[in-house]
């Protein structure tokens, strides 16, 4: 589908009708394909989501790709070590653009109980996250509710000009925010 | 010798596995009749009560004991059960609890008794649901919900404030501040006496 290939982004500025925006969005909150990326326990109850009784397949994201090209969404089930942050990091970095991350389970969110040397402090280090998803491992369904809150945010996203220029001010946010390693209590 | 290196004799060589005369079972091609019979292992299947949950059309229960988001309960007639004494704080394995105390005054009461919980702070992205929290509240103050759907878009909004986590004002509970129950202590709080707020409390909730 062309309007996933990147052509969306030449459009001129100003010229982008909201119904190719909702059309787009629809499109692509349907069909995303997921990478595997299970680290730990979360990536059972991950598994179990695609599986039959829970059935990603509904939400048309039964194909787990093993392949970062041909994934446009990452759960990072599991605790992330410091050896495997470059690994996730370049996974990332080689899925295509438009992709969205998950941080499924506690360890990914934010380090969770392992709070030691050996465990990132949260993949938002290491790569932009969309949803967090609490759980230690969180049950298939609050998977798939973070799935759908997900697809809520996916929907409502705009393209081109429109999105450019939110790009830009959610970077001059971040910038502007305090970094993660200098927050102060349950946020640190 | 056992373990010298010699090759091993012909008969166990692979040139005569190649003439091996093993006999093959159930090479012919499948009879009409066994082909049907995988058929119908397909066609019951369409007829099974389908296994898959319609979850967010169809939310099924969780067991009765699933450990969810928590809830901070209060007494019958309003007051917070929590006194601030931090020991689920403590008990934390993941240190996701965050509690600061403060004293009770009379004309500004939260709970009965000396202390209440002013902060209180629970990081959902740390909390692993464990339980031990609940274990360790002296007034059964803290408790789990079967509420499960927790996921959001940023790390601030996932720190769950005392707002966030008490429990709903049921029908007879003031609002607190306010007094404790006429010609009552806290020991008649832990004991059940309390059981609906007084008129000199303020205004209930009816319904």
């Amino acid at each position: 589908m062309g309007l996933t290939m990147g052509l969306e982004e030449k459009l001129p500025s100003g010229f982008l009708l909201t119904t190719v925006e909702k059309l787009a969005g629809y499109m692509r909150k349907n069909s995303l394909w997921p990478a595997t990326f299970g680290l730990a326990c979360c990536a059972i109850e991950m598994m179990a989501a695609g599986a039959g009784r829970y059935d990603l397949a509904r939400f048309g994201m039964e194909v787990f790709r093993a392949s970062p090209r041909q994934a446009d969404l990452m759960i990072v089930a599991g605790r992330v070590s410091n050896k495997m942050a470059p690994v996730l990091r370049q996974i990332y970095d080689q899925m295509a653009a438009p992709k969205w991350s998950i941080a499924m389970g506690a360890c990914a969110s934010s380090g969770g109980m392992f709070n030691n040397y050996a465990i990132v402090q949260g993949v938002d280090h290491i790569i932009p996250v969309d949803i967090y998803l609490p759980g230690c491992p969180p049950r298939p369904e609050m998977l798939m509710d973070a799935i759908l809150k997900l697809h809520e945010q996916i929907g409502n996203e705009k393209l081109g000009a429109n999105r450019e220029k939110i790009i830009k001010e959610v970077e001059a946010a971040a910038l502007a925010a305090k970094p993660t390693h200098q927050l102060k209590g349950l946020l640190a | 010798m056992d373990n010298e290196l010699t090759p091993r004799s012909d008969e166990f060589g692979l040139a005569k596995a190649d003439q091996s005369k093993a006999p093959i079972t159930n090479h012919e091609s499948a009879s009409f009749g066994k082909q049907l019979l995988g058929f119908w292992v397909t066609l019951r299947t369409m007829f099974k009560k389908v296994n898959t949950v319609q979850y967010p059309e169809v939310k099924e229960p969780t067991a009765p004991r699933f450990h969810g988001r928590h809830q901070l309960n209060r007494h019958p007639d309003g007051l917070e059960k929590c006194i601030g004494c931090e020991l689920c704080a403590w008990a934390c394995p993941a240190d996701a609890i965050y509690v600061e105390g403060a004293d009770n005054k009379e004309e500004e009461r939260f709970s009965p008794g000396e202390r209440y919980g002013k902060v209180y702070q629970i990081n959902y992205l740390r909390c692993i649901f464990c339980g031990l929290c609940i274990e360790a509240c002296p007034t059964r103050a803290l408790t789990m919900t079967n509420e499960y759907e927790l996921a959001d878009d940023s790390r601030g909004k996932l720190i769950f404030e005392k707002d966030d986590l008490l429990g709903p004002l049921r029908a007879g509970m003031v609002p607190p501040p306010h007094p404790m129950y006429p010609n009552t202590d806290d020991s008649n709080y832990y004991k059940g006496e309390v059981t609906t707020s007084h008129p000199s409390q303020g205004i209930a909730k009816n319904d």
